[in-house]
């Protein structure tokens, strides 16, 4: 009968084609596999300092983020999609968190948390230890201004990655379409 | 025990100290040799009984270094601040960790920071700057032009 | 940084808890020797959040510095902040009106109750209870909504000035703490229920990790850790500063020393702080929230020692001053450091898992021991 566009971004991407005996939804499979990993990022338990205290109080009762599919926090980097730098890095901590990248599994995801991981924050003057923004490490998809950010702001910028997926614009899906399209 | 007669006892034990006026506790000041003998007499003497080292800690004078204690006896609750001068192009001083544990780690991070050598102590190498790091941060003449941007 | 990570000549194990580990609070790094699992040594590296905050300060003014500090020990950033300001004000003979000194006071207890309620929420965490933790940000989301309504901010609420504090009162806040002390009288037996009479917790907690009153004050500890071993070490009976020599509360000590001890005594302490700001909020005084002082802040020459009580132990500021704007050195001795130097000799000869219970009762938070 009739062809029902895509509603909004919440529903399963696609066109629906009313047929008798139910329907059919046509799609591409690129959208139907980005659209089912926005949905279920698992993060990383990575906080240096007191923007991990935000981080903790996203992750309990009143401002829930296992709402939107981020609820089983790993350990360990293997297991794990998202990594949230919340804190700051220093100089002795760079190593550490690039080797924490490299071993999670494609694909990835990197969201800078607060001043100190945006740009080194308070930190930036005068001081001997302290790297200027955690993009000076590894390649950032999503930065959070604040110190430390509200856990409203901290779920905006989840949101945020999650559109980003689905319209294919992360650094690693922008990568991986400039091997195909050289 | 109020602070005269606090003074009137380490002059008896050891002469050659001196006094710094001024500040809310007894400021006494220690020639860099005679340090450990004076607090050992501090730790052990039964009117004294300092067994509570609070802080250890070293200031950069440009033409010395100066290392302070702060004591604290939890038996009787009077404070003392001693103060050592050492010489700012070799520093060295005897250790206290064998006193109180708590220098151990305490003495590690002065000599991270400042490079200040605590002869005798059991583990003297660097705490908080990775290992490899060249240089003593919290000099005044510590110039890192790669690192730091001044304001 | 990797040292010898593998096996000794004599068949020990060497391994790396950290730096990114769920259970060390922060960026620890322990490397532990391990006879099968029975820990021989731990050694803890530091520095992975060495923020050099000390050299910072020699370049900031007196007003400036005081809002890094509460970054350090962001739990208690309300006492941080406190600490340094009677510093200065130590240095300046300010005098601190009533009313300003009655309401840091109020905050401080407050500061201390949300650190208590995110240890023990954390720490049965790291046991393996996940419960609690919610139970726990339940009770610390209503004291940072308290505190964002008159200070602006969750977490590092940069309130406090020499002379004073910032703003004025939120006109809700005496409604809000008394609604958040009804609820908190009501969920503490929950508290007794869900955790402390569990007897699983119970045989993971006593008699692990024991620290005698000799040890403790060898190694300088302070805090829950410190009168969980006897030493009466609370630096609000001892040297009072502001209001609190007219306050009547207890202080609260136990004799075994393990880890059983530290946290009844952070328990009590809880129920301590309530009985404090009962005593003042219906008593606040009319007045000034802040002491008249000059715009830029010179020191005097000379050397200021100012201790607090932090929720973890004793901070003490201690500032030289040549007689300029910005200080000349700045050293803040640090409870965690003291409390993190006797974890070695507390867990000689046990297990692994008695590793992580120890750890979570010492309390530590990273970058209050880095700087």
């Amino acid at each position: 009968m009739g062809v029902i566009e895509k509603m909004d971004k919440a529903d399963f991407p696609g066109k629906i084609h009313e047929t008798a005996g139910g329907g059919i939804v046509l799609s591409k499979l690129d959208d139907v596999i980005n659209w089912a990993r926005s949905n279920s990022l698992w993060p990383l338990t990575f906080a240096t300092s007191c923007c991990g205290i935000e981080m903790m109080s996203v992750a309990s009762a009143k401002y829930d983020f296992s709402r939107f599919g981020f609820e089983v926090a790993r350990a360990t980097p293997r297991q794990a999609d998202v990594i949230i730098i919340a804190g700051t890095i220093v100089n002795k901590m760079a190593p550490v968190l690039r080797r924490l990248y490299d071993q999670m599994a494609d694909p990835k995801y990197v969201i800078a948390m607060g001043a100190c991981a945006i740009s080194g924050g308070p930190f930036f003057y005068n001081t001997y230890s302290v790297v200027k923004g955690a993009d000076h490490v590894i390649p950032v998809d999503v930065y959070i201004p604040g110190c430390p950010p509200r856990p409203e702001a901290l779920l905006h910028a989840l949101i945020t990655l999650q559109g980003k997926i689905k319209a294919g614009l992360t650094r690693e899906q922008i990568k991986e379409s400039s091997y195909l399209n050289p | 025990m109020l602070n005269e007669d606090l003074k009137l006892k380490l002059t008896g034990i050891l002469p050659l100290i001196s006094f710094e006026e001024g500040g809310e506790w007894l400021n006494v000041i220690v020639p860099s040799e005679e340090l450990k003998s004076f607090v050992l007499r501090l730790r052990s003497g039964p009117d004294l009984m300092m067994d509570y080292l609070f802080c250890l800690t070293c200031v950069d004078w440009k033409t010395h270094f100066t290392i302070v204690y702060h004591f604290s006896s939890t038996r009787y609750r009077h404070n003392i601040v001693v103060k050592a001068k050492i010489d700012r192009t070799n520093p060295e001083i005897e250790t206290v960790s064998d006193i109180w544990r708590t220098a151990e780690m305490l003495e590690r991070e002065v000599y991270d920071l400042f490079g200040v050598k605590f002869l005798h102590h059991p583990d003297l190498r660097r705490l908080i700057m990775p290992d490899d790091w060249e240089g003593w941060p919290l000099r005044k003449d510590f110039e890192d032009p790669v690192n730091m941007i001044r304001l | 940084m990797i040292e010898e990570i593998g096996r000794t000549t004599e068949g020990d194990l060497i391994i790396n808890v950290g730096p990114q580990h769920p259970a060390t609070h922060g960026v620890l790094h322990l490397v532990i020797t391990l006879n099968g699992e029975t820990i021989k040594k731990v050694e803890p590296h530091l520095g992975y959040i060495h923020r050099s905050i000390e050299k910072m300060c020699e370049s900031l003014s007196y007003r400036q510095f005081i809002y890094v500090t509460s970054r350090m020990d962001y739990l208690s950033s309300h006492i941080n902040n406190h600490g340094c300001a009677l510093c200065v004000e130590k240095g300046l003979q300010i005098e601190v009106p009533q009313r300003a000194q009655h309401i840091r006071v109020i905050m401080d207890e407050l500061t201390r109750i949300a650190s208590h309620e995110l240890w023990w929420g954390a720490m049965a965490m790291d046991l393996g209870a996940f419960t609690p933790f919610f139970h726990a940000f339940r009770e610390r989301e209503t004291i940072t909504d308290i505190m964002e309504k008159t200070c602006g901010a969750r977490l590092t609420m940069n309130y406090m000035v020499p002379g004073g504090v910032m703003a004025e009162l939120h006109p809700d806040f005496q409604k809000d703490v008394k609604q958040f002390i009804q609820l908190y009288k009501s969920k503490f037996e929950e508290y007794n229920e869900l955790v402390t009479g569990n007897v699983i917790f119970q045989n993971r907690m006593k008699s692990v990790g024991i620290l005698s009153k000799e040890d403790a004050i060898s190694y300088g500890c302070t805090g829950p850790v410190g009168r969980a071993s006897g030493v009466t070490c609370d630096i609000r009976k001892l040297y009072p500063y502001d209001i609190y020599n007219k306050v009547d509360f207890d202080e609260i000590t136990e004799t075994e020393g393990d880890s059983f001890a530290r946290y009844v005594v952070r328990l009590k302490e809880m129920q301590q702080s309530i009985r404090i700001i009962e005593q003042l909020l219906d008593n606040i005084p009319e007045g000034d929230y802040q002491a008249k002082t000059k715009a830029v802040l010179k020191l005097p020459k000379g050397e200021f020692y100012q201790r607090v009580e932090t929720a973890r132990g004793e901070l003490g500021v201690y500032i030289v001053s040549e007689g300029g704007t910005t200080p000349y050195r700045i050293k803040f001795r640090s409870p965690g450091f003291s409390n993190l130097s006797a974890l070695e000799h507390m867990v000689k000869g046990l297990k692994i898992g008695d590793l992580v219970a120890a750890m979570g009762s010492l309390d530590l938070v990273i970058p209050d021991i880095d700087r």
